[in-house]
Parts: structure tokens; sequence; C-alpha cells
């Protein structure tokens, strides 16, 4: 057990570490979608973790609970709940500037309001769309015109 | 019937037609034309499923008898889905999967958008979640719709064909029963006569630039709506239904 008070930027960093199983460069931090932490200490330490899904049909959002649960209780927080809420519902403005650039660093182009999308190996804005659908429903797949590498692009939604 | 019948009622129709859509979806799952609708209909198919998940996850707890969205998808029978007779309708060809589910989600954005306004919060967020997925599927289906008709002389003549067949089951989409007009009467639910303006507008203006013909309004095959389906849906239950009916309450 922790004997040391809990706070929520404690399990806010915690949470940080939680990686999504499909873009496993963001942590659920980066990706936007802990909407809240709730911690009651009144009685056993109890953390309630509150969550939106990002596609409808993600199939992650089962695992990411899970991982949730883990983390926490392996921090040593007795109890853990997971709140889904679906409003206000998730979009892409909802990944954080940081999380953008480890996208890119990873090698995903991050959401474009504009069809400017930059190459991310090389920067370049000679690109073009191979397929509006890619390995899943949030990416697409993209090709540079100058480095020639393949690479996904992280549609705006 | 009470208004909170109305609303769960209404909830599993809009659940049972995602489910019911998305399985003849993945049917074709490996089986697609090319590789980019492989993708496309794989994952607009999974966008059906995460909805019809929350709907049925919705009216399990409206109904408050414990009945989980696996118990309400897999272990109603035929007469008790309400599901549209367009949406059990077997895929056939490339054309013919395409002009249903280009004329159900001409209706369903506009259902969708229309619930996001309805006073029942959990419904109105699971539309601004859902219409959000299906104005990308529109566009998609959209765009084949033009590819196809305004294509070659073959593609033009079957999805024209595709089109003749699919018309007469557009009908019942529109036609408000109790449930409809419960929840448009107590929860600002659409109204059909609206939706079928919108929906009109929208398929004519995209068969016009497939060059395609609107099929004239004739005998419209209704029930689905009230749980009397077409020889189909009994079929793709037994599919679907299988492993939780052989073993029932397994889990992974």
């Amino acid at each position: 057990m922790v004997t040391a008070e809990i706070d929520k930027a404690k399990v806010l960093e915690w949470l940080s570490q939680v990686l999504d199983p499909e873009v496993p460069a963001l942590s659920i931090v980066d990706l936007g979608i802990v909407r809240d932490i709730e911690i009651d200490s009144d009685e056993e330490e109890k953390v309630t973790v509150t969550l939106t899904p990002t596609y409808s049909g993600c199939p992650a959002t089962e695992a990411i609970e899970t991982s949730v649960v883990n983390a926490l209780k392996r921090r040593g927080v007795g109890e853990v709940s997971i709140k889904r809420v679906l409003s206000p519902p998730w979009t892409t403005d909802w990944i954080t500037e940081s999380g953008r650039e480890k996208l890119r660093r990873y090698g995903i182009a991050p959401p474009s309001p504009t069809l400017e999308i930059a190459c991310p190996q090389c920067e370049s804005l000679n690109t073009e769309r191979v397929s509006e659908f890619g390995s899943t429903a949030c990416k697409a797949s993209w090709r540079c015109r100058e480095c020639l590498e393949p690479f996904e692009y992280f549609k705006c939604l | 019937m009470t208004s909170d019948e109305a609303l769960i009622a209404y909830t599993l129709r809009l659940a049972d037609n995602a489910l019911i859509l998305s399985q003849r979806m993945l049917e074709t799952v490996a089986a697609e034309p090319e590789l980019e609708e492989e993708l496309a209909n794989a994952n607009f198919a999974l966008d059906f499923i995460g909805q019809a998940r929350m709907l049925y996850t919705h009216a399990g707890e409206l109904e408050g008898q414990g009945r989980s969205e696996d118990d309400l998808a897999f272990m109603r029978d035929e007469h008790e889905f309400r599901s549209l007779l367009l949406l059990e309708q077997p895929n056939g060809h490339f054309g013919d999967a395409l002009v249903r589910q280009f004329l159900f989600e001409a209706f369903y954005l506009h259902l969708l958008e229309s619930l996001t306004r309805c006073t029942d919060q959990g419904l109105s967020a699971i539309a601004v979640r859902a219409l959000k997925e299906v104005q990308y599927h529109f566009r998609h289906s959209s765009q084949w719709m033009i590819r196809l008709g305004d294509g070659t002389e073959l593609s033009h003549e079957r999805v024209q064909g595709s089109l003749s067949d699919a018309w007469r089951y557009t009908g019942e989409m529109f036609v408000a029963d109790d449930v409809d007009l419960a929840m448009q009467k107590n929860f600002d639910g659409p109204d059909l006569a609206d939706i079928q303006k919108l929906w009109r507008r929208d398929v004519e203006k995209t068969v016009a630039e497939a060059t395609l013909t609107l099929p004239d309004d004739e005998w419209m095959v209704s029930g689905g709506k009230q749980g009397q389906h077409s020889e189909h849906l009994g079929f793709l239950l037994a599919e679907m239904q299988y492993l939780q009916r052989s073993f029932p309450g397994v889990t992974w």
C-alpha cells in the first residue's frame, strides 16, 4: 500500500505511461482521452478515471481500460474504477501538442486541418494520398514524392 | 406504450440497424475487389459495431432488467429484431451492397443529425459520436455511386439495376409508427417527414450526378420495424448468434 498521499498530478503522471495499444507512440494522456480524475481518500484510497472512446468501434477501448486499472493498482491504489463518457465527443483536436510531435517522430503524420500533409521523414509537402483508409480507423495511407517513403497519416476527425 | 417504453424500443431499433448492417458488411471482409475498399469496408463495419454496442448498452440501462449488450445482440429471436428490411438483404454483387449502404446512410445521417438534439442525453451523446463517422461513410458511398453510375456501360447498367431492386425497401424508413411518434413528441425526436425530404434531396443529387435514374415510388415493402422480416434475417442471425446460443454466457 502507498502511504504517501496521492494527488491528481501523480495519477496523471502514471497515466502518461499508459500507451495506446494501436499507436504505441502515444500515451492516453497525449491522445486526449483522459477527461477527469477523481480521488476519494475517505476510506480506502479510491481513484476514478473518466475516459472517452475515440472511434465508436475502437477495439482498444477495453484494453486501455484494463491497462489503466493495472497501472494504478501496480502503484498501490486500492480501488480503481473507470467511467466512460461520450460527451463532448473526442476529436483529433484533443491530441496534445507533445502528442503531435511524438507521432511525427514515430513516423505518423499528425492530423492537419489543411490537406498539406508533410512527410514525417523528410518534411516535404510534396506528398500524395494512396488510400483514405489504413491499418486502423484513424489512419490513412500516404506516400512522399520526394523521399519516396510510404507513411501513415492520422486523419482529422 | 409509456414514453420510456417508446425510448427503449427506439434505441433498440437503432442498435439493430447498426448491428445487422455491420454483420452483412463483415461477410465481405477479405472479399472486396481492391485493397482500399477492403480497408474502408472493414473500418466502416467496425464503426457500426461500435455504435450498436453503445446503443444496446444504453437500451439495456434504460430497461433496467440487467440485459447486457451481448444479451440483446445474441439472445433475441428474429421477430424481436426491429431493423429495416433493406439492411438484411443479401450482399449480392458490389453494386447491390453499395446501393444498400448509400440509401441507408443518406437516411441515417439526417436521422442522427436530428437525434443530436433529442432530449435523452444518452442517445444524443451517441448520435454526436456516430454522426462524425457516418459523414465520412456517406461521402465514400456517394463517390462510389458516381464512379459506377457514370462509369462504363456495364457498371452503369448494373448499379441502375441495384437501385431499382433496393428502392422498394426505402419506404419503411419514413413510415412513422407509434414508437417514432412517441419519440418525436416526448423526446424531441426526428420528424420522419422532414428526414424524408432531406434524404430525397441528397439521393436525387448524387443519382443525377451518377447519370442514374431514380426509380418510381411503387409498392413499398415494410414490416422490419415491427419485427416482420424477410426470409434472409433468420439465416443471418443463425450464423451471427451461433456461438452465444451454443455456449450461453461464454466469454473470452
